[in-house]
């Protein structure tokens, strides 16, 4: 069954279409790959991209739309099957077992592994010819997130894949592992392997990629050259209007306001990160911006600062006063105020409306409780506000929580902290799936509130994000915190020794 | 093939109609399981769910209606804010026990006594403790050391069963009861009676129930701990992140339906009981767990679940001496009746598609 007009196609995507009830996932989507092509998939979340992978894997069955994979046509029923047939995907988060060896590993995900010891040199032979780094005797749980993607991306080219599906990789990496990651794939590309490449940093793909299709509300709507392309004019793409670039005044550091004095907790999780030592000032009109890969301990910095964790005594005051032993609430009757990276569950009861939810952390500094009785109108009207103020797309304050889309609920949750007129905000990955107008807007209202003379702690793995806001930075490595510096004039290379650990190293040109 | 698809927001209508549904369900069921015993079944159904309420002797089951209605109700109100928090107390009917034998234990200590002023408050006061302490064993367990309160109150139920048998035959029996076991009968005492008026079924518990259920509306719906018993239920990191304490709430939570169920207990025994018996217990405290779940955890449907689980306790005993209904066929349908609501309470989150197997 070949087709004559595709023979220089790897895989084509004909007119595919997947609707879920309310709304339509993918929406007559076509597009193909050539052999040798790392070819981007860009969308805000909501897009439709997980939906269109998932269908290439096997994971989701279009309503109608053809697949055709070398002139064949092409109609996985599982995963087992497009993995056959050449396809191999990269998941964002990993699926491996942190008790067994890497080599164990890379067998469980295979067909048909071969015995442990074959399959050991194979795993060095291959992390050899790609240039990535792997000792398949080390146990999984000892990896960083770098290594346990490589264990993943090995797992896929031993299979020899025509197709490799890369899911937002360097949302776990260091700038000099993305540096290691990306001669991989050009490797590959080399070889002709077709890599579809999932992302949302756009400085990525245009270093990257030689070819990106761009989706808004399932529909392709722009095809490009990324290296011909200014990252403005693709995120505009992507959003479907101009962009707000968040702007700041510079501020002169005002009174002390929070200060952290050699702060060490015991992670209350099984597998989480205890923090050690952490020494923070801010200052009114502070921004702190803080770094690192995820699981470095930022759950728990955030967690001991909201006072979710107490700490002992002498390791954290609030203008002057030592606040270490202060549950939550205390806290926030002191203007201290925070949100926490899980939306769904930590910073908001999905089942609950958004008037309870407002009652969440609001009540004390809004007001809403006389005598332990609370005043469900008042609690109304803070919610409607924050709607209102944030722009929060919803049919009104009565819905529940789970209803929201991630960014609608992101800007109800940063709303609900910032209209708190906090005097110190911790927020933790503030932008986190959401669309990037609505990311503007969350970070143009931290830098109100920073300017309105409060101090703000960003915790976040988003580099550019923090860069474009902090005035002052530090990198989350392994529950420590390197020591702050200012934010501008920082390097990527300078951020990377950060991020990776380098505590120690007084940097010569200050 | 039929999918099952969450819905973005629960039914109200849903919430509203699966007991209703359920009911109905029930009565379906149990008709055809009247039929395979051979009893007519709309004959069995009236004699269960008309007989009581309309029929020639009324006048005998309308009293009965609050006397069976009343414990149900109150433990089931206490049981449903620990649910709500998502607190397993499953062990009301040894919480029910120890109440009926503390607060016996005063009326008895004081006994001939004549002073009602404290007699009666003292017992109220025994019973509520008792049933309070019981309910601490596995409050304080698990806060301290983790265990797990769904087999703890459990299991406690047996002992506090054992400690029942004792004191009827030992420390509680009657001196004068001609070696008979079981307590002096505290309902013909003027101070420790809790009737208020024995022709019309009103007693303490009646009114201990009623005023629970404005107690708990209240809290549901406006109090601060109210919302927090919720938050904790549905979303336990939120409520830590919200400032909720999870051991006090544990406490709280145990504490409180324990004393609503030892005070169930004590008015049961001072009153419709009257003595303290080896068979004082009839399983209140298990139903109540049913009727808490059919009340939907709200007051007002508590009240109205645990009306009709009461009549179905009546209605059953009138099929059973009226028909021959065995008393097991009864179990069964009430058991039923959770089956169904837990059955039909999927609509509330979840709706039903139609879709067709294998589309591409």
């Amino acid at each position: 069954m070949t087709q004559a007009g595709h023979d220089r196609a790897l895989m084509v995507l004909d007119g595919l279409t997947k609707a879920y009830p309310g709304v339509v996932a993918n929406k007559d989507v076509s597009f193909q790959m050539r052999r040798g092509e790392v070819h981007a998939l860009l969308g805000e979340n909501g897009a439709g991209k997980s939906t269109l992978v998932k269908t290439i894997y096997g994971l989701v069955k279009p309503d109608s739309g053809t697949m055709t994979l070398e002139g064949a046509a092409f109609a996985p029923g599982d995963p087992h099957a497009a993995r056959q047939a050449g396809i191999a995907m990269v998941f964002q988060h990993f699926s491996l077992f942190e008790a067994l060896d890497v080599a164990e590993n890379v067998a469980l995900g295979m067909e048909n592994p071969p015995p442990l010891r074959d399959l050991a040199q194979r795993i060095r032979d291959v992390s050899e010819a790609y240039g990535l780094p792997l000792d398949p005797a080390r146990t999984v749980g000892d990896l960083s997130a770098g290594e346990r993607q490589r264990v993943e991306i090995i797992r896929c080219l031993l299979q020899d894949p025509k197709v490799l599906i890369m899911d937002e990789p360097t949302s776990v990496l260091t700038p000099q592992e993305v540096e290691i990651l990306f001669e991989t794939l050009r490797k590959l590309r080399d070889e002709g392997t077709a890599i579809l490449y999932i992302s949302h940093k756009l400085e990525e793909i245009r270093t990257l990629c030689d070819h990106a299709t761009i989706l808004r509300l399932g529909e392709v709507v722009a095809t490009c050259d990324p290296r011909a392309t200014s990252a403005r004019d693709m995120a505009e793409m992507m959003v479907g209007g101009s962009l707000h670039v968040p702007q700041r005044d510079v501020a002169i550091p005002g009174e002390m306001l929070m200060q952290i004095k050699g702060l060490s907790v015991k992670s209350p999780a099984e597998f989480g990160t205890s923090l050690k030592s952490i020494e923070i000032d801010v200052r009114a009109g502070d921004l702190l911006g803080i770094g690192g890969v995820a699981g470095n301990g930022q759950d728990e910095l955030l967690a001991a600062l909201s006072g979710e964790i107490t700490a002992p005594r002498g390791q954290i005051f609030f203008s002057g006063q030592d606040i270490g032993a202060l549950k939550p609430d205390a806290r926030r009757s002191l203007g201290i105020c925070a949100a926490p990276e899980e939306r769904m569950g930590h910073a908001a009861a999905p089942d609950m409306s958004l008037i309870e939810n407002a009652a969440l952390t609001g009540r004390k500094r809004k007001g809403l409780t006389t005598k332990g009785f609370i005043d469900w109108r008042k609690a109304r009207s803070f919610a409607e506000e924050i709607i209102e103020r944030f722009d929060v797309r919803t049919p009104g304050a009565g819905n529940a929580a789970r209803s929201l889309s991630g960014g609608n609920l992101q800007k109800f949750v940063i709303g609900r902290e910032i209209l708190q007129d906090p005097q110190v905000l911790i927020v933790n990955q503030p932008t986190w799936g959401v669309d990037a107008s609505a990311a503007a807007a969350i970070r143009q209202a931290l830098l109100d509130l920073a300017a309105k003379g409060a101090a703000v702690i960003v915790i976040s793995q988003d580099l550019d994000e923090l860069m474009e806001i902090s005035t002052t930075f530090a990198a989350l490595n392994e529950g420590r915190l390197t020591k702050p510096r200012p934010a501008q004039g920082l390097t990527v290379d300078e951020i990377g020794l950060m991020l990776g650990g380098a505590h120690d190293m007084e940097v010569a040109d200050v | 093939m039929i999918a099952l698809e969450k819905r973005p927001q629960p039914s109200r209508g849903w919430t509203l109609a699966s007991p209703v549904v359920a009911v109905l369900l029930t009565m379906i069921a149990g008709a055809a399981l009247f039929a395979a015993l051979g009893q007519d079944p709309v004959q069995a159904l009236v004699k269960i769910f008309y007989e009581p309420l309309f029929g020639e002797f009324n006048f005998f089951y309308l009293p009965q209606l609050l006397i069976k209605g009343a414990p149900l109700v109150a433990i089931a109100l206490g049981l449903a804010i620990g649910f709500r928090a998502g607190i397993w107390n499953i062990g009301a009917e040894g919480q029910y026990i120890i109440g009926a034998l503390c607060g016996a234990g005063v009326a008895l200590a004081l006994y001939p006594s004549e002073a009602r002023w404290l007699v009666f408050p003292a017992m109220l006061l025994a019973g509520a403790f008792g049933g309070f302490a019981w309910a601490m064993i596995p409050g304080l367990l698990r806060v301290r050391f983790g265990t797990n309160e769904i087999l703890v109150s459990l299991m406690l139920v047996y002992v506090a069963e054992q400690l029942l048998a004792s004191m009827a035959l030992g420390l509680m029996r009657n001196p004068e009861g001609q070696g008979f076991p079981g307590s002096r009968n505290m309902a013909r005492m003027d101070a420790a009676t809790s009737w208020i008026d024995q022709s019309n079924g009103m007693h303490w518990g009646v009114v201990i129930a009623l005023i629970g259920v404005i107690f708990a509306y209240i809290l549901f719906a406006r109090h601060i701990l109210g919302f927090q018993i919720k938050l904790a239920g549905q979303a336990p990191r939120a409520a830590a992140f919200s400032g909720v304490s999870p051991a006090r709430l544990v406490l709280f939570c145990l504490g409180t339906s324990g004393a609503l169920a030892g005070l169930a207990g004590l008015t049961e025994v001072a009153g419709p009981s009257g003595i303290v018996s080896i068979d004082f217990n009839v399983g209140y405290g298990f139903t109540a767990i049913i009727v808490a779940f059919l009340g939907r955890l709200h007051p007002v449907g508590i009240l109205l679940a645990g009306t009709l689980m009461a009549l179905t306790y009546i209605g059953g005993d009138v099929a059973q001496s009226s028909l021959g209904l065995p008393g097991a066929a009864i179990q069964v349908f009430q058991g039923m009746l959770l089956f169904f609501l837990l059955a039909v309470d999927v609509m509330t989150n979840y709706r039903i598609r139609w879709r067709e197997r294998g589309a591409v």
